[in-house]
């Protein structure tokens, strides 16, 4: 990167004042590499063939502070496993994952140490609340487990109920059947920040929402992200809201990475031909100018038995026969953009590049 | 930000109710419910209250006031087969064939939760092990297994309560794991965790308030089966010993007037039939008022 | 000039919850003429899954209906339960968001539908099979042959879907009721599935009601947008007006809280509040305590229909179309980079609405 954008020049002097800061400015504040997870069974006592879901394969990405990376992937993409395994719910099968620099679950980083740092909000507003804890016992329930005293627990739950546009005095004692979804999720969100983190995993915390109230929850994360020097992975189906909020944009496909960059870089021009596919899917805002044919057939298929090669091959429109042969690696098209496919690697032998 | 807070704070919230006052509100509008727990509590209050409403000695007897039918006059309800009151052995029986009824439904609940909702938490390899020894034990019927345990520890009421409860905890426990296991996997639970809360204290907090309820509603289940189960110990001889007052023994003893007098007969049945299905139907309304979920 | 296909009068819903009563519907008023698309929009709490079951009598008989329900001419709310059995699939057929409530899990995709035609029209299983063979043909399933033998699991969601769309078809309705057929399914996969209905619409000369949450899929296949909100209808009228020119205050602010061209590090403009309690609607408008431009005679009654244009009304004492129009977003726009090649067709293309500053 030779130029430090203006937004970055003032994002990284608020960085060095933050006290829990290791890496310093350059380091990125999560940095996974080679990351897997297969779920399957076991060869059983009749050695049949296992039957592995590839739920995520291999995938690289990093997260500088303070940005909002997004993520965006259909069903059976990985990306809520993804970050349930950044998370550490569910544990790897390979691939290192760094914080700050340091290895998390390493001797530098115990996971209680980033899991005081790093936080997630679910989609579900009402499974992820107990529904026998009061607002306020569920926010202030994180740091009771760190130690602090029921008191100022209780105080901290109030502030932050304040914050995320609560009233603590109306809104304290409720139960989670007592208000609405909107609201939930904004205590949802004010649990995940009781503990101070840095980073905070957003899965398709709005996609239950109403639209109406999707859009007030959106500026309150980026209200409160800006508050408290926030850095967001925010995954999503919808590539609206996915625009707003992000940075950077990280597309999935069946358990790998299609494309990564700049949001701006990867929504307006798409390199790889499942994210245009995916742009193109997006229903026209124009009466006059519907949508007339479909840019993609199929469904996304199942990350048991992927195809060979480039993962999208079976569906994409400018398929050649190296494409089911060879895996792309993600190549950079300039910028900090990066695609995993033949048409973007100028070298990849791919016929449409020597017909240009 | 301020505008949407004062916008917020507009709408109006309920005054918060808690779950469990949720639930007793709803429960008090099924009448059935209702008419069920009230006859428990009729039931319970006379068996406690025994020695001050029952009319007679319940183990005095009269050689020439035999088997008695009821509305004879001083027997109101008729009298045994040794000419004892049946009002006053009725009310008595209550007391023991309540506490042999309840105590192995509480002991099996204490024991088999624990059992339940830690193969349920833990998971895996654990819960393996402990469900598959809980399935032997499912291998007998329960009255067989009741029968068999009540006659390797010998006949008295802390035997037949001690083998009770060994026949109710794998049920208990069956239940309990698998309320665990779909507790275990929700978000909130998953939120905990990640809050960096160890096990004991997720169970603590989470886990056991929103698991012990269908619990408790299985168990209020099993205790009409368990007071059949008693009578049946002590009608086979193996529970509660004569001249103890208990609704089983007396279903024994009373066998044969079934010929003679049968409605005197039927009676200890009667109670035992009463009993239980208030008890059915109680556990029946609980579990739907704790069912409704907004 | 015939009457509508549909064609709904005052319709109100009541459940009775508890010891209170809710009124889900108050007051629906719906046309929908031959080969026409009208989409129910709303959030929840809106109404509108409410009025859709209504309109095939889905709802428990503890639900009280009041209003007027004809369908191609017949009185939907005095049929027998005989006359029911034959309306429900013969005229009026239904697709739902979950495409597993319609089959059973244990039996084959094929054989349901045929059984489903031959139960209603007599002919024989074949012959039947015939049928759903063809249906599922033009509903566009790949291998339909193999396909008809295929169990509910074995299938993917824009299978499963489409299947659940050829069963409603199975007996040639005349009207077709979605509700939110395609919330549940992928953006590519839901792109498929609109374009499908749309081509079958046209194909079929179908009266189409789709409800929906969200506003590009009713762009994408409405001829005209009913906006619902707290049980009534609060706009209603030709697609490209609600999108372009919406008057309603509630209209505005959905389609201005959607960011499009929103500049980077700004806020989203929020209709602040949350949807309505149907067990507490305030009296006078429903939109009031979130509205902002309410004055104090919002409050005291329900405005009456304004009418804005011909065939665009709205239900508010200061409605205004307001030129809310979203800005050109290159970010959307259509560009081939010149190494993929010029034969490539572009395979999106650009939103070319314009907000004025």
């Amino acid at each position: 990167m030779s130029m430090i954008r203006e937004s970055d020049r003032s994002r990284i002097a608020t960085l060095a004042a933050d006290p829990q800061d290791r890496g310093g400015p350059g380091t990125s504040l999560l940095s996974v590499r080679g990351l897997i997870k297969h779920f399957g069974r076991t060869a059983g006592l009749f050695s049949q063939r296992r039957s592995v879901v590839r739920a995520v394969d291999g995938i690289d990405f990093e997260v500088a502070k303070g940005e909002t990376l997004g993520i965006v992937g259909e069903s059976g993409c990985g990306k809520s496993t993804t970050a349930r395994l950044i998370m550490q719910i569910i544990v790897p099968d390979a691939g290192d994952i760094l914080f700050d620099g340091e290895e998390v679950g390493s001797h530098a980083l115990s996971l209680g140490e980033f899991r005081q740092q790093a936080q997630m909000v679910f989609q579900d507003s009402y499974s992820s609340l107990n529904p026998r804890l009061t607002v306020e016992d569920t926010i202030a329930f994180g740091p009771r487990v760190h130690g602090l005293s029921r008191r100022t627990a209780i105080a901290r739950a109030h502030d932050l109920l304040h914050r995320v546009g609560l009233e603590p005095s109306r809104f304290a004692g409720c139960y989670p059947h007592e208000i609405s979804g909107g609201q939930r999720q904004r205590v949802n969100i004010a649990r995940s920040l009781a503990l101070e983190p840095r980073l905070l995993i957003l899965d398709e915390a709005v996609s239950a929402l109403d639209k109406s109230v999707e859009a007030q929850v959106l500026n309150l994360l980026l209200d409160l992200k800006e508050e408290f020097g926030l850095t967001f992975i925010f995954i999503s189906h919808d590539l609206n809201v996915v625009r707003f909020m992000s940075d950077r944009v990280m597309v999935m496909y069946l358990g790998k990475v299609a494309e990564v960059g700049p949001a701006e870089s990867i929504l307006a021009l798409p390199r790889h031909p499942y994210t245009q596919a995916l742009l193109a899917s997006m229903p026209s805002m124009d009466p006059d100018n519907r949508t007339q044919e479909a840019p993609v057939s199929g469904d996304p298929p199942n990350p048991i038995n992927p195809p060979s090669g480039c993962r999208f091959h079976p569906r994409c429109k400018v398929v050649a026969t190296l494409c089911a042969h060879s895996e792309p690696a993600p190549h950079d098209v300039g910028a900090g953009h990066l695609a995993a496919c033949h048409l973007a690697n100028p070298e990849s032998g791919h016929p449409r590049l020597a017909a240009a | 930000m301020a505008a949407i807070a004062d916008a917020l704070t507009r709408v109006p919230v309920k005054a918060s109710r808690g779950y469990w006052t949720g639930v007793v509100a709803r429960l008090a509008r099924d009448p059935t419910a209702m008419v069920a727990l009230t006859i428990i509590l009729v039931i319970v209050a006379a068996a406690i209250l025994a020695p001050l409403i029952a009319p007679a000695d319940p183990y005095k007897g009269s050689m020439i006031r035999r088997l008695r039918p009821i509305g004879f006059p001083g027997y109101p309800l008729g009298s045994d087969e040794l000419g004892r009151d049946m009002l006053t052995r009725l009310i008595y029986g209550g007391r023991l064939s309540l506490f042999i009824g309840v105590a192995p439904v509480i002991c099996a609940f204490v024991i088999g939760s624990s059992v339940g909702i830690f193969a349920g938490y833990l998971g895996g390899r654990i819960n393996t092990l402990l469900m598959r020894i809980i399935d032997v034990f499912f291998a007998f019927p329960s009255v067989l297994l009741a029968i068999a345990l009540s006659g390797a520890l010998g006949a008295g009421i802390f035997n037949s309560i001690v083998s009770l409860t060994i026949v109710f905890v794998p049920q208990i426990a069956r239940v309990a794991e698998s309320v665990t296991t779909q507790i275990r996997s929700r978000d909130y639970v998953e939120a905990a965790r990640i809050s960096g809360a160890g096990p004991v204290t997720i169970v603590r907090v989470h886990v056991l308030g929103n698991v012990l309820g269908p619990i408790f509603v299985y168990a209020t289940g099993l205790i009409s089966v368990s007071m059949i189960l008693a009578s049946g110990l002590s009608f086979l001889g193996l529970g509660v010993k004569p001249p103890d007052p208990e609704w089983g023994l007396m279903l024994n003893t009373l066998r044969t007037a079934i010929y003679t007098q049968p409605l005197v007969a039927a009676l200890p049945g009667v109670m035992i039939f009463l009993t239980s299905i208030s008890f059915n139907l109680f556990s029946d309304g609980l579990r739907s008022a704790m069912e409704v979920k907004q | 000039m015939s009457a509508p296909m549909v064609d709904v009068q005052r319709l109100t819903v009541d459940f009775a919850v508890g010891a209170k009563t809710i009124r889900a519907a108050a007051g629906v008023d719906i046309e929908v003429e031959k080969g026409e698309t009208l989409a129910l929009l709303g959030e929840s709490g809106s109404g509108k899954s409410v009025t859709l079951r209504a309109l095939m009598r889905l709802h428990p008989k503890s639900a009280r209906i009041g209003g007027a329900i004809r369908i191609d001419g017949r009185d939907v709310l005095k049929m027998t339960a005989a006359e029911l059995s034959r309306y429900r699939g013969g005229i009026v057929s239904m697709v739902f968001q979950d495409p597993g409530l319609a089959f059973d899990p244990v039996y084959r995709v094929g054989d349901q539908i045929a059984e489903a035609v031959v139960r209603h029209t007599g002919v024989s299983f074949r012959a039947a099979r015939a049928r759903a063979l063809e249906l599922f043909e033009r509903v566009r399933i790949p291998s339909p042959e193999r396909r008809l033998d295929n169990y509910p699991h074995e299938m993917s969601g824009g299978m499963r879907q489409r299947a659940m769309i050829a069963l409603a078809l199975a007996y040639r309705p005349k009207v077709l009721l979605a509700d939110e057929p395609t919330t549940a399914l992928d953006a590519t996969v839901q792109i498929q599935v609109l374009l499908l209905l749309r081509e079958l619409q046209r194909e079929l000369g179908l009266a189409v009601i789709f409800v929906t949450h969200d506003i590009g899929v009713a762009v994408e296949v409405a001829d005209r947008i009913a906006v619902m909100y707290g049980g009534r209808i609060v706009e209603l009228g030709p697609c490209a007006k609600i999108i372009r020119a919406p008057a309603h205050p509630y209209t505005q602010g959905l389609l201005m809280s959607r960011g499009d061209g929103t500049a980077k590090g700004g806020r989203l403009v929020a209709i602040p509040g949350s949807p309505p309690d149907l067990a507490n609607l305030p009296p006078g408008c429903a939109f009031a305590p979130r509205c902002s431009r309410v004055i104090e005679e919002c409050r005291k009654k329900v405005p009456a229909a304004v009418i804005i244009e011909p065939g665009h009304v709205a239900c508010c004492v200061r409605a205004q179309p307001a030129e809310v129009f979203l800005q050109r977003s290159e970010t959307f726009s259509c560009r081939t980079a010149g190494l993929i090649g010029a034969d490539v067709r572009p395979d999106w293309r650009p939103h070319t609405t314009r907000r004025p500053s």
